[in-house]
C-alpha cells in the first residue's frame, strides 16, 4: 500500500473558525511536477489563495491529491502509480517536493490514515475510465504559510473529523466498496448505513472511485460536502435540482447543505415524468423537502409504506431476479429519498431490515409470493418495532407519573405526548410545562394538542429554562436516536433542557424505541448533524419588525454567518432512565439492548 | 421545590378555598399533613409486614424481653415444625379450593419467613414448591396458573419486600422456561420443580460463601469497615474473614430504630473482631478513619442502585463525598425489575418508631424504614455472579427476564 501513497497533492486549506474570506486564491500555476496523469494540465485544485489571506486560525491543507484530481481527466492509472511512490509519503516530508514549493515540513504530518484513504482515493481516481472535469476552485480556501501550528491542528481536526462511526448520510453515499482492494475505506465504511452501502454496489467502478476520491478529500468517513468536486457530480445525479442554502460555516461544511423547498410546483410538474422513482415515494420525498412530515416515527412509517406500494407494483425485468433488481430499486429510491432529506437514524435502521428481508428471502418462492411476503414484513415491522412499541413505552412511563408532579417536555415528541394524555386518562394529576425554541417551535403544536384535551400547561421558550426548572418533578424527552455509550442525539435544544435538569436533580427521562437504537458512539453534535434553512434564524414570522438583518450590504454579509443546526447530542451523564418496550433501562445498558436484540429481527 | 413556588401556593389557596377547613398557617405542612395523620391515626395500615419481621429477627431485645422470647420460641419452633408437616399436609385435603391453597401459600410462607437464617425469596420459593408439592393439577399449565395465582397472592400480602417480589418472579421464569422441556411423565415434571426448588434454598447459603469468599480480596491487614444494617451476607463476609485471620476492625452505626448495630456488634464480638458502635449521626465524623464501607441490600434495582435500610443513602453520600469505596454484598436473586427515580418512587415501607416518650400527635414522624441509594455512590457490587460494577445489574436483569 506505501508505494500507492501520493502526496504530491496541492494542499487545501480548511479555514475553521473566524476568518475573513478574501479574493479567490491565485493559482499556484503547475509547480507540480509531479505524479498526476501526464495529460493533466489543469492547475492544481483549490488552493493557493494569495497569502495575505491568512489568518492565525487557519488550518493548513492537507497534502492530499484530491483537488488534483478533480482537475484531471482520463487519469492513467499505471504512471501515476508509479510516479506517486516516488514522492513523500506519509508523514515524510521531501523537501524536494514543490507542489506549493513554499510549504514547510510539518504540513504534510497528518494523519496516516488520511493519507492512505489519499492515496486510495486517488488511486481510484486513476481507475476512473472516464471522468468529468471538476470545479477546480475550492471554496473560499485560504492557503496556509504559516507552519508550525498547523500540522497539530490539521491532525487534530482529522481525528476529531474521524469518528468511527460510519459514513454519513448524504447526496450520493460514500461507497462501501465492497469490491474495491483497498481496506481503509472499506473498514472505515464498515457500518455505513445499508444504503449507501448497497447504493455503491449497484454502482460503476468509476462512480466508486469518484467516492473515494471524495473521501480523501476529507479525511472522516462520512460524505464530506466541501468539494465542490463531488458536490459538483452529485447534482448532477440528481433527481431533484434543489437549490441548496449556501453553508459557509466552516466547522460545519462536511454536512449535507440545507434544501430549499422552495420549487413544489415545478417539482410537482415533474411527477409523472420520473418513469424509475415510483409515485409513493417521491410524494414522501417531497413531503420530507416541505417539512410536512417530519419525526422520526412518522418518517419511517411513511417511508416504509412508500416502500410497500412500490414493492407491491413492482414487476421484476426479465433476466434479472427478484432479490438484486428490488434490492438496487430500493436502493435508488433510497438516494432519492437523501437527496430530499438526510435520513434518520430510525430510517437508516428501517432500510437495514428491509434490505435484509429481501436478502433473506428463499428462492423458491414465486414473485407474488415474495412480494407478499415483504409487504407483510413491512406490516409486522411498522406493528412490532413502532405502534405496538409506543403503547408498550407508554404503559412504562405512566407508573413514573404520580400525582402533583411538574411534568416538562421540550419540543414535540410523539412518544412524550402518547405518554401525556395517557396519564391523563387515567385520571392522574399533574401539570405540564411544554418548553419551545426557535426556529421551528414546534412545542406550539404538542401545546395545542394537550390544552384540548384538558391538560394544565405552561409554555415557555428556552431561554427560560433555568427559571422554571426549580418547579420541575420529572423532565420527558424524546429522542431520534441511542447511540451505544448512551448518548441521546435529539431535536437541538434537548442536550441544554438535560443538562439543566440535572443541574437541578430533576430526573430525566427518555422515551425511545428500541429500533432507534444504533451501534454508532458519537462524542460531539458536530461530526454527525443535519443542517436547517439559515435564513429562519434571521426571520421571524408575525413579526416584521424584527428585520434587523434584513438589509446587510454585501460586505457586512460576508462577516456574518447563520447557522441552524437541527439535533444535538446529549450525554449519557444527564439521562436517569430510558424507557424503551424493552423496558426501563439505564443509558449503559444500551449496547446490552443494541447486541441481545439486533440480530433478532435481522434474523427473523 | 414545589412547594415554594408560586404556582403551589396557588394551588393550595384554591385548594382551601374549597375545602376551607385547612389552615392557612400550616401552609407547607397540609399537603403532607393529610397522608401522615391517616398513618398516625392508623398505624396499622401500611406497616410493611417486612420491615417487621427483619426487626424481629435482629432486633435486639433486653434481657427479660429475651427469656421471654426464647421461651415462646421454643413452643415456636415446635409449632413450626408441626406447622410445617401441616402447612403441607392441609394442602392435601381435597376440597379446600384455591382460596384454601392460597391462603396456606402466605401461612406456609410465613412459616418459612420466621427462620432467622432464611432468606425471604428462598422462604418464598420454598412456600411455592409446597403448592407444587400439594397441587392437583395434572398438566404444567394447570400448575403454572397455580403458582401465578399464589404467587400473586404472596406478592400482595406484603407489597413492600423486593426480594420476595423478585424471588417469585425468578421462581416463575424458571417454571416458565422449563415447561418447555418435555417431559413423558407430568409427575417427572413435577417432581423436578420440587427438587429445583429445594435446591434453592441451598443456593441461597452457597450464595452467601460465595460473595463471602470474592470480597476477601478487598478486605487487607489493618482497615477499617463501616457496616450499615444486620444483613446476614456481610455477617458472612466479616466471619470469612476473621476465620481467615485477617486484623481488621469494624466501626457498627446503631441502625436505630431496629438497633441492628447492637445486634451485629454481639455477633462479631463473639468472632473477637474489635468493635466500635457509632451512633448514626456519627458516621461522617468517623468517616476518615474507615477505609470501606460494606451494605447489605434488601434489593438491588435496575438502574444498579440499591435498596436497604433506612440510612444507606445518607452514609453512601458521606462515603462518596470523601472518597471512600461503598460496597454491597446481595446475592443475585435480589436482582429487581424496579427503577426508583428518586426516594418517594418506591412503594411505600412503614414501621412504626419508638422514640420511649409519648408524641404530641399533632407532629408528623417519618416512618419509612428504607431508602434507595442511586448506583453513582456505590462502587462494586459483590454477587454470587461475581464482582459487578452498577451497570452490569441491568445486563443481568435483561438477560434474565427478557
Amino acid at each position: 500500500m506505501d508505494g500507492r501513497r501520493v502526496s504530491r497533492a496541492v494542499p487545501r486549506v480548511r479555514q475553521v473558525g473566524f476568518f475573513t474570506p478574501n479574493a479567490p486564491p491565485q493559482q499556484p500555476g503547475p509547480t507540480r511536477s509531479q505524479s498526476g496523469p501526464p495529460n493533466s494540465n489543469s492547475p492544481p485544485l483549490s488552493d493557493s489563495p494569495a497569502s495575505n489571506s491568512l489568518s492565525p486560525v487557519m488550518i493548513p491543507p492537507p497534502r492530499h491529491l484530491s483537488d488534483n484530481l478533480g482537475a484531471r481527466t482520463a487519469a492513467v492509472p499505471v504512471p501515476g502509480r508509479a510516479n506517486a511512490g516516488e514522492h513523500a509519503t506519509v508523514g515524510s516530508y521531501n523537501p524536494t517536493e514543490s507542489v506549493l514549493g513554499l510549504e514547510s515540513p510539518p504540513a504534510s504530518r497528518i494523519g496516516d490514515g488520511e493519507f492512505s484513504e489519499g492515496t486510495e482515493s486517488s488511486l481510484g481516481w486513476y481507475r476512473r475510465s472516464n471522468s468529468a472535469k471538476f470545479a477546480s476552485s475550492f471554496p473560499g480556501g485560504g492557503f496556509d504559510l504559516s507552519p508550525v501550528r498547523q500540522p497539530e491542528t490539521v491532525a487534530a481536526k482529522q481525528a476529531k473529523n474521524q469518528p468511527p462511526g460510519e459514513a454519513n448520510k448524504s447526496g450520493t453515499p460514500g461507497a462501501a466498496a465492497s469490491s474495491k482492494p483497498v481496506k481503509q475505506p472499506s473498514q472505515r465504511k464498515d457500518g455505513p448505513p445499508v444504503a449507501s452501502s448497497v447504493a455503491a454496489s449497484e454502482r460503476t467502478v468509476a462512480d466508486r472511485s469518484a467516492e473515494k476520491e471524495r473521501k480523501k478529500d476529507a479525511p472522516p468517513p462520512r460524505m464530506q460536502f466541501d468539494d465542490e468536486s463531488r458536490v459538483g457530480k452529485a447534482k448532477r445525479r440528481s433527481v431533484l435540482n434543489q437549490s441548496e442554502a449556501r453553508n459557509r460555516v466552516e466547522l460545519f461544511r462536511h454536512l449535507p447543505p440545507h434544501k430549499n423547498g422552495t420549487q413544489l410546483p415545478h417539482l410537482e410538474s415533474k411527477f409523472f415524468e420520473l418513469h424509475e422513482m415510483h409515485p409513493a415515494v417521491y410524494k414522501v420525498g417531497l413531503q420530507y423537502l416541505m417539512g410536512d412530515l417530519s419525526g422520526g416515527n412518522a418518517r419511517c412509517i411513511a417511508m416504509l409504506q412508500a416502500f410497500q406500494e412500490a414493492i407491491r407494483d413492482y414487476c421484476t425485468p426479465p433476466e434479472k431476479t427478484l432479490i438484486r433488481d428490488l434490492t438496487s430499486k430500493i436502493s435508488s429510491f433510497v438516494s432519492f429519498l437523501i437527496e430530499c432529506r438526510p435520513l434518520s437514524i430510525s430510517m437508516g435502521n428501517a432500510i437495514r431490515f428491509l434490505k435484509n428481508r429481501i436478502a433473506k428471502l428463499p428462492l423458491v418462492l414465486s414473485e407474488s409470493e415474495a412480494k407478499a411476503a415483504l409487504c407483510s414484513d413491512i406490516d409486522r415491522f411498522i406493528n412490532e418495532k413502532i405502534v405496538v412499541a409506543d403503547k408498550v413505552i407508554v404503559g412504562h412511563a405512566a407508573t413514573k407519573i404520580r400525582d402533583g408532579d411538574v411534568l416538562l417536555t421540550y419540543g414535540s415528541s410523539c412518544v412524550v405526548e402518547m405518554i401525556l394524555l395517557y396519564a391523563h386518562e387515567l385520571g392522574k394529576q399533574f401539570h405540564v410545562v411544554v418548553v419551545d425554541s426557535r426556529p421551528m417551535l414546534e412545542g406550539q403544536k404538542l401545546l395545542r394538542r394537550l390544552v384540548e384535551k384538558g391538560l394544565t400547561c405552561t409554555y415557555t421558550h428556552i431561554n427560560a429554562i433555568s427559571y422554571i426548572m426549580h418547579e420541575v418533578t420529572r423532565v420527558f424527552l424524546g429522542a431520534s436516536s441511542i447511540l451505544s455509550n448512551g448518548t441521546v442525539y435529539s431535536r437541538v435544544g434537548t442536550a441544554s433542557v438535560a443538562m439543566v435538569a440535572h443541574a437541578f436533580s430533576v430526573p430525566v427521562l427518555i422515551c425511545c424505541e428500541a429500533y432507534k437504537f444504533h451501534e454508532r458512539v458519537q462524542l460531539d453534535s458536530i461530526c454527525f448533524n443535519e443542517l436547517g434553512d439559515p435564513d429562519a434564524i434571521g426571520k421571524v414570522p408575525g413579526r416584521a419588525d424584527i428585520n434587523y438583518l434584513d438589509n446587510l450590504t454585501e460586505k457586512q454579509k460576508e462577516n456574518l454567518e447563520f447557522l441552524n443546526l437541527k439535533y444535538d447530542a446529549t450525554p449519557s451523564d444527564y439521562i436517569s432512565v430510558i424507557v424503551t418496550d424493552y423496558g426501563m433501562i439505564p443509558p449503559t445498558s444500551v449496547p446490552v439492548i443494541v447486541r441481545e436484540y439486533r440480530k433478532e429481527y435481522l434474523l427473523i | 421545590m414545589w412547594w415554594r413556588s408560586p404556582s403551589f401556593i396557588l394551588d393550595r389557596q384554591q385548594q382551601q378555598e374549597q375545602n376551607d377547613s385547612v389552615p392557612p398557617e400550616s401552609l407547607f405542612l397540609t399537603s403532607a399533613a393529610p397522608s401522615m395523620a391517616d398513618s398516625l391515626q392508623n398505624p396499622k395500615s401500611n406497616i410493611s409486614a417486612y420491615y417487621q419481621t427483619r426487626a424481629a429477627h435482629h432486633g435486639v431485645v433486653t434481657s427479660d424481653w429475651l427469656a421471654q422470647a426464647q421461651a415462646a420460641v421454643g413452643r415456636h419452633s415446635d409449632d413450626d415444625d408441626s406447622s410445617e408437616s401441616d402447612g403441607r399436609a392441609v394442602p392435601t385435603v381435597g376440597g379446600d379450593g384455591v382460596s384454601g391453597k392460597a391462603f396456606s401459600v402466605i401461612e406456609e410462607f410465613n412459616n418459612w419467613r420466621k427462620q432467622p437464617d432464611l432468606a425471604e425469596a428462598v422462604a418464598a420459593i420454598r412456600a411455592l414448591a409446597a403448592v407444587i408439592r400439594a397441587s392437583q393439577a395434572t398438566t404444567m399449565m394447570e400448575l403454572e396458573i397455580e403458582l401465578k395465582k399464589a404467587s400473586d397472592s404472596l406478592k400482595s400480602w406484603d407489597t413492600t419486600s423486593i426480594s420476595l417480589t423478585a424471588g417469585c418472579d425468578l421462581f416463575m421464569r424458571y417454571v416458565t422456561r422449563t415447561s418447555a422441556l418435555e417431559y413423558e411423565d407430568f409427575n417427572s415434571a413435577k417432581s423436578r420443580l420440587i427438587e429445583r426448588a429445594e435446591k434453592f434454598g441451598e443456593i441461597s447459603c452457597k450464595a452467601r460463601r460465595i460473595i463471602a469468599m470474592l470480597s476477601q480480596d478487598f478486605i487487607f491487614d489493618g482497615c477499617t469497615i463501616l457496616v450499615h444494617g444486620f444483613s446476614r451476607v456481610v455477617l458472612e463476609v466479616l466471619k470469612t474473614a476473621a476465620q481467615n485471620k485477617k486484623l481488621f476492625r469494624v466501626f457498627c452505626t446503631e441502625g436505630r430504630p431496629d438497633r441492628t448495630g447492637l445486634r451485629l456488634s454481639n455477633e462479631l464480638a463473639k468472632l473477637d473482631v474489635p468493635v466500635k458502635l457509632l451512633i448514626d449521626s456519627a458516621v461522617a465524623y468517623t468517616m476518615d478513619e474507615v477505609d470501606m464501607v460494606f451494605v447489605g441490600a434488601d434489593g438491588v434495582v435496575e438502574s444498579g442502585g440499591i435498596i436497604n435500610m433506612m440510612g444507606t443513602y445518607q452514609i453512601a453520600l458521606v462515603a462518596h463525598g470523601m472518597n471512600k469505596p461503598v460496597y454491597v454484598a446481595a446475592e443475585s436473586y435480589k436482582f429487581a425489575r424496579l427503577y426508583p427515580l428518586d426516594q418517594k418512587d418506591m412503594a411505600p415501607a412503614l414501621r412504626p418508631i419508638d422514640f420511649g416518650v409519648p408524641i404530641p400527635s399533632k407532629v408528623e414522624v417519618e416512618t419509612s424504614a428504607r431508602d434507595y441509594t442511586p448506583p453513582q455512590y456505590l462502587t462494586l457490587l459483590f454477587t454470587d455472579l461475581g464482582v459487578l460494577t452498577p451497570s452490569v445489574v441491568s445486563d443481568e436483569l435483561i438477560q434474565l427476564y427478557l
